[in-house]
């Protein structure tokens, strides 16, 4: 890459588009696809993580240092949205120094979009340790079963 | 203080860098850091000469049998390394967690504290 970048090949664009995958490989930025209302930005807060189970769904955002009571959870023609605002909690008086500021504040909202089984009418959320986890069941219908095959006597 | 991030540790298992405030009053600098998903008794806040690192474990629990649809976050813990720099108390550190959230308070010495010299007129 760096070879290829010290002699231009005429191609700049082609080694731009190389430099960005590579750098996506090192920081896991776009590699994986995403949902047209859930696309991650760098440093997006909070933070997403969704996983699944058969019967259910599991969203964790990493919200750290929020009253839990303030965030808003709403459901909407299958979109999962999360809002609230996180408050700036320094005290900046006279003789304050600030060296980094690197921690996120104000106002966000994030938005899942969800898969059709999802039943969001039994979700439950909860907050530990600055995570907000929210669990939202799937139908019943959409649990994988067994059918029995019923036999001829 | 210098505020360096070493990324010595990162090669072998990627960590996550916490985000971080930094500010500093007369009396000495207070550190927050962001570390969702960290319980307690797992951080880390380790002092070696100047050398101040912050390590935990990002806990999620169950989520070893949860299949993955969507990630941003992906490492499984957290590491940051900061240089103090002289004239703090690097043995006086304190530090709180509440909700992810970490704050250290590292007062300066003493001796570096600004101070009044009052003149007497005899």
């Amino acid at each position: 890459m760096f070879t290829s970048m010290l002699q231009p090949s005429g191609d700049l664009f082609a080694d731009i588009s190389q430099l960005q995958d590579r750098l996506d490989q090192v920081f896991g930025g776009r590699t994986q696809g995403s949902s047209i209302r859930a696309v991650s930005r760098a440093g997006a807060f909070p933070a997403l993580n969704v996983g699944t189970w058969a019967d259910a769904l599991e969203i964790y955002a990493f919200a750290p240092g929020i009253d839990a009571k303030s965030v808003q959870l709403s459901v909407e023609k299958g979109l999962l949205s999360i809002s609230g605002e996180r408050a700036a909690n320094d005290s900046e008086g006279s003789g304050v120094q600030v060296y980094a500021r690197e921690r996120f504040r104000g106002p966000f909202r994030r938005v899942v979009e969800l898969p059709d089984d999802a039943d969001p009418s039994r979700a439950e959320a909860t907050y530990k340790n600055g995570v907000l986890k929210v669990v939202i069941p799937k139908d019943e219908s959409s649990k994988p079963r067994q059918i029995t095959v019923g036999g001829a006597a | 203080m210098e505020v360096q991030t070493n990324h010595a540790g990162s090669r072998t298992a990627p960590a996550l860098s916490p985000a971080v405030d930094i500010a500093e009053d007369a009396a000495g600098i207070t550190l927050t850091a962001d570390l969702p998903g960290v319980e307690k008794r797992d951080l880390a806040v380790n002092i070696e000469g100047r050398t101040l690192t912050i390590s935990a474990p990002l806990a999620l629990g169950e989520a070893n049998s949860l299949v993955s649809v969507y990630s941003e976050v992906r490492a499984n813990h957290y590491r940051r390394v900061f240089e103090l720099s002289r004239e703090l108390d690097s043995a006086a550190i304190e530090a709180t967690v509440k909700d992810g959230v970490l704050t250290l308070r590292i007062p300066k010495l003493e001796r570096a504290k600004p101070r009044r010299i009052d003149v007497t007129v005899s």
